[in-house]
């Protein structure tokens, strides 16, 4: 899905990771639909425990460290790609 | 003793390395035919073991098997089939007056030994660890699995009691009738254990994992040759009621539960001892009391280690004499040893003989081990008899726990 040697992570990139993180995550919720602009948990069941796997799956995969005060920010597919953006820019 | 007092077994959901429902398991037992094969263990490559390949989906959705344990879906499955198989309509019955007893071996080494693997990937950082992990190796988790799964608000709970585990359950879900604490009881055992490396490195440590070319032929309780334990998951778990609900909702009666007991040897860490064995049998034959010469079958926990075997053998002895009213037989030798669903699995697979008047053949007796003869141990192809009328379940654990449960056939 995505090639080293890039100079950085492309947005539609970065989406398709999360959805696929989402899809491995929820695996009998259908994600085509997902919208970019309303909330996750409003769209698929999604609990806390599996926020959580979120977070842990970017944490193995990327190294990224999301701290609890943002998480927030992770609601919405648009609003995971405009906070990964800058922190995945070195991958 | 009215019909309320008397505990009957309405229904059976197993899944067994050679069968995942009752039919198809009696079937390949009837037959001889194993499940035991090869199977790919963490840090040890291929060991023998029996493994189950029931269908986890029937069930749960892939996220809820994703979140919880084996042995948490295997006790799902195993307790939707038998609720199946029992007929009885959930939404009937009151759920808070239902209870889960699931015997167990051990619970939570699988995930345990996951999450050192998982973290060792990243240099042992303990951040890496799973928020999942609590709620996976909490000892009441095959249980309480299921209570998420069914909607079941009663109590629930396992019983740590290695080897003996299932019959433990099925002893727990008894006497909770009897205390009127539920109106239905799933009690039964399960077992994950094959999912985690540590049983089959330290049975081998033990010298007490068995080995040989030929995977179906491993485990050999009874025969000269046998030279340990081949480890196997499974579940297996019984609807219990009262006799007089039952009757009232005209249910299948598989048997009655009329006697059991639960004791210590006290004397060792591993080695089974055929003394307290002795007494167990003798106190559960009390409890029911009937004369050893009731007892139509008697299904051994032997496991088909050099040590254990004559044990048991000497303690049938002891209280059965020649035992020429008792034919004896071995579930192990096909299935492996289920550990914590062992005693429960091995009980169901006889269960039925109570109908059809055949004893299952104890497979793999090619050179008989004279400490472990018997004029009616059924060896290598299954008898027919004229009838079965009580059948005794022995199952015996480390730490010297001993329990033997008796079913009688029920004639309405």
């Amino acid at each position: 899905m995505f090639e080293r040697g890039i100079a950085h992570m492309t947005a539609s990139q970065i989406r398709a990771i999360i959805l696929e993180v989402i899809g491995q995550i929820l695996p009998d919720e259908d994600l085509s639909k997902l919208k970019g602009d309303v909330r996750i948990r409003d769209q698929v069941e999604m609990d806390s425990m599996d926020f959580l796997d979120i977070i842990m799956e970017l944490r193995k995969r990327y190294g990224i460290e999301v701290p609890e005060e943002d998480y927030m920010k992770l609601a919405t597919l648009d609003s995971c790609v405009a906070y990964l953006e800058p922190r995945m820019a070195h991958l | 003793m009215t019909d309320r007092d008397r505990i009957v077994i309405t229904g059976i959901g197993l899944a067994s390395p050679n069968g995942n429902n009752l039919a198809e398991f009696r079937n390949n037992l009837i037959n001889g035919k194993s499940g035991i094969r090869k199977f790919n263990v963490r840090y040890m490559g291929d060991i023998i073991a029996g493994v189950c390949d029931f269908d986890p989906q029937k069930y749960q959705k892939k996220k809820d098997i994703r979140r919880g344990t084996r042995a948490g879906s295997t006790s799902i499955y195993c307790c939707q089939e038998a609720v199946a198989d029992a007929k009885l309509d959930l939404n009937s019955v009151d759920k808070s007056r239902i209870g889960i007893f699931i015997g167990i071996t051990e619970h939570g080494n699988v995930d345990t030994e996951k999450q050192i693997y998982e973290i060792s990937q990243f240099n042992y950082d303990t951040k890496f660890v799973s928020h999942h992990y609590n709620p996976r190796i909490v000892a009441n988790n095959p249980a309480g699995e299921v209570t998420l799964n069914m909607g079941i608000t009663g109590p629930h709970y396992t019983l740590g009691a290695a080897c003996a585990g299932g019959n433990l359950g099925l002893i727990q879900g008894y006497q909770m009738l009897l205390l009127d604490q539920v109106d239905v009881a799933l009690g039964g055992g399960v077992s994950e254990t094959i999912h985690a490396f540590g049983a089959f490195a330290s049975f081998r440590s033990e010298g007490a994992l068995a080995s040989h070319e030929d995977p179906e032929k491993a485990c050999r309780p009874f025969d000269k040759d046998r030279n340990g334990v081949v480890v196997s998951e499974g579940g297996c778990i019984f609807v219990l009621e009262r006799l007089e609900a039952a009757l009232a909702r005209s249910a299948k009666i598989y048997g009655e539960v009329v006697g059991y007991a639960i004791n210590s040897d006290a004397l060792d860490f591993i080695l089974p001892n055929s003394e307290g064995q002795a007494r167990c049998m003798s106190l559960a034959l009390k409890k029911a009391g009937l004369s050893p010469e009731n007892i139509s079958l008697i299904s051994t926990h032997a496991t088909g280690t050099p040590q254990g075997d004559p044990q048991e053998c000497k303690a049938i002895r002891q209280v059965f004499g020649d035992c020429r009213h008792t034919y004896i037989n071995n579930t192990k030798c096909m299935i492996g040893h289920a550990m914590g669903a062992a005693a429960a699995l091995e009980l169901a697979g006889n269960l039925p003989s109570f109908e059809d008047h055949v004893v299952h053949p104890t497979i793999n007796v090619d050179n008989l081990d004279p400490d472990c003869a018997f004029e009616n141990l059924v060896i290598n192809r299954s008898k027919r008899v004229d009838k079965i009328d009580y059948i005794l379940k022995n199952a015996f654990g480390m730490l010297g726990i001993n329990s033997t449960v008796i079913i009688k056939r029920f004639d309405g």
